[in-house]
């Protein structure tokens, strides 16, 4: 009863003009920026937060604008698979191996309006397991000390790279590099500044805004100039989409598909260190295993296009949280959109949801009305991004580098920045050659002073003693989980990213 | 190989991070744990995974050519320019820049390439200066 009142509460938040425009066109960039190859979730939700940040938008706008074009992206990334079999961002590529084969077989129009469906009940049921699950879990999380913060933010490094990464050792050389990064600049508790070597620039420590546009955004022009695959997509390919209702026979016969994907996606959107891109290759691999009877699963089965969309769809709504109850984001765009949380100091966890409903209801009413956006968007109007498609990469990639350069230069007006974004982007590039994960980096500059905090104040509390870090059986559950998340991959992971890679992508794509 | 250099690499990093470590000056009033701690522990846990990629290196990944290692280095260039010279000749001018050249090495033809460049900066700043309100670099002629 409680939840249903502070959800009315949402929607009255959310049912402003304000809100709702930025939603609308929320959805609408998202899904843009989700069908169009090299524009994914993460990278861009991380350009458009300088933007959120410099129109002065309040934090549940903010919010509003960018977890609406990260649903938004959820949806989008499908059109390219489908149309053109290239994902058109990680998470869709499992649709590839159904979409395609049915856009092939002229049956373009029904995969898109399907998994328009199959997207929009993934998100449906997400949203409703975010408002069931999180209070749940700030319940728990109150229990919390700092040790045990500190405990839980080493168990979000430690299961990040996970299964989504080959080499652990990789990711935590990631993780570190993050926390390192996070260091520099002058020490919150005794006043020194720390690894600045005298460059006042650095007395306030490295923006993190600037690292992840660099990271993301600036590293992926990089990629194309060293492909220069411009021409690539698009260009060349004749899309004709036909009818763009789907049959009702098909929408019944995938009805229990799209159930079952939406529960597992969601479950692995919610565990650390998935996100969307498993929860669609999960769902998609549990669907084939159970109903792939006559083996119709990658020849253009219907139920193969439903289930990777409905699980990413659904994960991405299971991402928000534990990023929203507990601050440690599960997967790259959460990582994003907990760095525009901490710009508009806004500490997520349990404090969020009694000092700031506002924010969280806002939101989840606002996923709502944006879920329903985007079912009309993605339904009757796909034919707007389909042609969005035909914008070839070799203009749409500067594009893309000069918005990054302009929103940085929006927040802070140096050219220090821009240098500093230009040094993470190649560094960036450089990283995903040689395929280490750059999500724990984004995190650990996210949430380095918090957990340095968090170590130093649970060590002063108990005068010195280091031991009061394993002193209550929370923390020692935690830290087992977190060892117990790192060691397990290492036998797990060959196997499941060896399949998640048979889909090409070597490039070390941004995990969504 | 590419990974044993990237180790190694990141094991001077480590190193050289635990020495600025050491450098900081403490201050009189410190807690418990101090400034120094924390990093120090990056420090070792940085080490032994660049120790890890070194001793047990992944297979090399498709490094590009040198022309395109080139062409990488050229964009880097024009961007660190970019950076400094937009707060001189002001936004319009210098994304025009830009935007022409990297649309240009991306495979568009010259001509186009500047139609291209200075539509993409014409189209930025009236989206987000003339409707957005977003205060951009202004140059000498105030655009």
């Amino acid at each position: 009863m409680d939840t249903l009142m502070s959800l009315a509460d949402g929607f009255h938040t959310a049912l402003t003009f304000e809100n709702l425009l930025l939603a609308l066109l929320g959805t609408f960039l998202g899904t843009m920026m989700g069908a169009l190859p090299g524009l994914g979730p993460s990278n861009g939700v991380a350009i458009l937060i300088p933007l959120a940040f410099t129109l002065g938008l309040g934090a549940t706008p903010s919010l509003i604008l960018l977890t609406s074009v990260y649903y938004g992206a959820m949806y989008g990334g499908r059109i390219s698979s489908i149309l053109l079999n290239i994902p058109g961002d990680e998470p869709a590529m499992m649709t590839c191996l159904d979409g395609y084969p049915m856009a092939k077989k002229g049956l373009a129009g029904e995969a898109l309006s399907l998994s328009g469906i199959a997207s929009f009940v993934g998100a449906f049921i997400a949203t409703w397991g975010l408002i069931l699950l999180a209070p749940q879990l700030v319940k728990f999380a109150l229990l919390f000390g700092p040790a045990e913060y500190f405990a839980l933010f080493a168990l979000a490094f430690a299961t990040l790279g996970g299964v989504s990464s080959t080499n652990q050792a990789k990711s935590a050389f990631a993780a570190m590099l993050g926390l390192g990064l996070s260091v520099i600049g002058v020490d919150t508790q005794t006043g020194v500044p720390r690894l600045t070597f005298g460059e006042v620039h650095l007395y306030d420590g490295l923006d993190f805004l600037v690292a992840i546009v660099g990271l993301f955004a600036l590293s992926e022009v990089f990629i194309f100039l060293e492909h220069r695959h411009g021409s690539a997509t698009g260009a060349g390919h004749k899309v004709s989409v036909g009818r763009i209702t789907p049959p009702w026979k098909m929408v019944k016969e995938t009805t229990p598909t799209m159930l079952r994907s939406s529960l597992l996606g969601f479950v692995a959107g919610v565990l650390p260190g998935a996100g969307a891109s498993l929860g669609s290759f999960i769902s998609y691999s549990m669907e084939k295993k159970l109903v792939d009877r006559k083996n119709t699963f990658g020849t253009g089965d219907p139920r193969g296009v439903a289930a990777p969309e409905a699980g990413n769809n659904a994960a991405a709504g299971g991402a928000l949280v534990p990023m929203l109850a507990l601050g440690v984001p599960g997967s790259g765009t959460t990582a994003v959109l907990l760095a525009v949380l901490l710009s508009l100091n806004i500490t997520p966890g349990p404090l969020l949801f009694q000092n700031n409903p506002d924010v969280v209801w806002g939101l989840i009413a606002a996923l709502f009305i944006a879920n329903f956006m985007l079912l009309a968007m993605n339904i009757p109007m796909v034919g707007i991004f389909t042609r969005v498609l035909m914008i070839p990469p070799r203009i749409l990639m500067p594009i893309v580098a000069m918005v990054s350069f302009v929103g940085i230069y929006g927040i802070s007006g140096s050219s220090f920045d821009l240098l500093v974004m230009i040094g993470f982007g190649v560094m960036g590039w450089l990283l995903r050659k040689l395929d280490v994960p750059l999500v724990p980096i984004i995190l650990g500059t996210l949430l380095g002073n918090t957990m340095e905090n968090n170590l130093r104040r649970a060590v002063t509390i108990s005068n010195g003693d280091y031991w009061t870090l394993v002193g209550s059986p929370l923390a020692i559950g935690l830290w087992t989980v977190a060892i117990v998340g790192f060691i397990l991959p290492l036998f797990l992971s060959r196997f499941v990213k060896a399949r998640m890679h048979e889909r090409g992508d070597d490039e070390g794509a941004i995990s969504d | 190989m590419s990974d044993r250099i990237f180790g190694a690499v990141g094991l001077c990093l480590a190193l050289f991070y635990g020495w600025a470590t050491l450098q900081i000056q403490e201050s009189f009033l410190s807690d418990a744990v101090g400034p120094k701690t924390f990093p120090l522990v990056i420090a070792v846990i940085l080490g032994l995974a660049s120790l890890v990629i070194l001793l047990r290196p992944d297979p090399d990944p498709v490094w590009p050519s040198l022309a395109r290692l080139a062409e990488i280095l050229a964009a880097v260039v024009v961007m660190i320019l970019y950076a400094e010279f937009l707060p001189v000749v002001g936004f319009l001018i210098a994304t025009a820049f830009a935007s022409a050249y990297l649309t240009w090495r991306l495979g568009t033809g010259p001509l186009q390439s500047v139609v291209v460049g200075v539509a993409t900066s014409i189209g930025i700043y009236v989206i987000f200066k003339l409707v957005l309100g977003l205060s951009l670099a202004s140059g000498p002629f105030g655009f």
